[in-house]
């Protein structure tokens, strides 16, 4: 939805921040509900920066609602329904259209969390957490998903996705009452504003050690280039949205939504290269965490 | 040949002692996942259980390869040095609990 966001955070790979302009166009939107409506397509996965700030994120989901998606995900940063009085409403809003929240929080502490989000951002996600089960999402019986997203901060891979998911919900459940669904550990890509930080911290070589190191094989088959496209703010197509900003268009003749053909892009390779390694490392990682 | 005892690179070989005596390194890597697996005690705990003994074994590359597989599990910098302080702890101990011996020996030893 672009790459406008309220945080900055260290480890962010599409560099968003609220400097940031691109947003996707109405008339982009407009071509994406055109691909729905034609292909059937039953999951939409928003992403940003904060896709909440797009002034027609709210059309966009209504719309794309009516032309039959069924999966809502919107990848929210938390702060941003806490940042200004416009988006108090966010948690009815996604109640509304039964919307999958999928959440980052680095760490079930303050100090962690912080030290990659930004000052105050544990205590807004907290808040807004709260606000989010006041409405019903993540409650153990409750329909209305909400997931976390777990990205490790510094120069390791993530951990055991079970065992971590254990120590978040024990601690936030006793620290601030709060339920959630599910943990995705997701591991940092060796791309932007992560990849400075390898390269500043004499960190690169051993990172990607690991990674090469933990390569595995059954983790390729359910890496999300295999089963989702990424749209970018100004329409075009890429097989994830770390190529995305790497600038790494699909390897088709279709490379804008403009000119959508399911059947010309599904035969297409993947565009890969060194960063790939970070989703085929251990367990896996996708956006919906680990996939093997 | 390296120029100092200790090469943290060397850390990423370990698995290469199999190839001198292979049963050997075998029997020692199945032992040693084994024992670090989830069981009465949880993943997360012999984590910290290993970082103390590596402090006071004084081992580089255990201490390297605890403190980074620590961060992999959350566990906080604040976790982290208690347990080397409980390492510590015991290891000082064993050295003041001699002290006990030495005031035996000195009363024996003196009128």
């Amino acid at each position: 939805m672009g790459y406008m966001c309220n945080q900055v955070c260290e480890h962010c790979h599409v560099d968003a921040g609220p400097d940031r302009k691109e947003i996707m166009t109405r008339e982009t939107m407009e071509q994406c509900l055109e691909v729905i409506r034609n292909t059937g397509a039953h999951t939409l996965d928003l992403t940003g920066g904060a896709p909440e700030m797009n002034p027609n994120f709210r059309w966009f989901v209504e719309e794309a609602s009516k032309a039959g998606i069924q999966d809502f995900i919107v990848r929210s940063n938390l702060t941003i329904i806490r940042a200004n009085k416009k988006y108090h409403d966010l948690p009815e809003f996604f109640k509304k259209h039964n919307v999958h929240v999928v959440s980052s929080m680095p760490h079930y502490t303050r100090g962690k969390t912080d030290k990659q989000r930004g000052d105050g951002v544990f205590d807004k996600s907290i808040e807004a957490l709260q606000q989010l089960n006041a409405v019903g999402y993540g409650m153990p019986d409750s329909d209305l998903r909400l997931d976390l997203v777990y990205n490790p901060s510094g120069a390791f891979l993530p951990s055991d996705q079970a065992a971590m998911e254990r120590d978040f919900k024990k601690a936030l459940k006793e620290d601030f009452n709060i339920e959630f669904h599910n943990l995705f550990a997701i591991t940092n890509l060796p791309i932007s504003r992560f990849l400075d930080y390898l390269i500043a911290s004499d960190n690169y070589e051993d990172y990607m050690y690991s990674l090469v190191e933990a390569y595995n094989p059954a983790a390729v088959e359910n890496v999300m280039c295999t089963n989702t496209i990424s749209v970018s703010w100004d329409g075009w197509l890429y097989d994830c949205d770390f190529n995305q900003m790497l600038g790494l268009k699909v390897a088709s003749k279709v490379k804008h939504i403009k000119d959508y053909n399911e059947e010309v892009l599904n035969d297409r390779n993947i565009v890969i290269s060194q960063h790939c390694y970070g989703c085929t490392a251990g367990a896996g990682s996708s956006c919906q965490g680990t996939v093997a | 040949m390296a120029n100092s005892y200790y090469d943290p690179a060397d850390l990423r070989k370990f698995g290469n002692i199999t190839e001198w005596s292979e049963e050997l390194g075998n029997k020692f890597f199945d032992y040693y996942g084994k024992v670090f697996e989830e069981g009465a005690l949880s993943a997360r705990e012999k984590s910290l259980i290993a970082l103390a003994v590596a402090h006071v074994v004084k081992c580089p590359y255990c201490i390297d390869a605890y403190t980074k597989d620590g961060l992999q599990r959350g566990i906080t910098k604040e976790e982290m040095m208690e347990a080397v302080h409980a390492g510590a702890a015991i290891e000082s101990g064993a050295t003041l609990v001699h002290g006990v011996q030495m005031m035996n020996k000195y009363n024996k030893l003196s009128m």
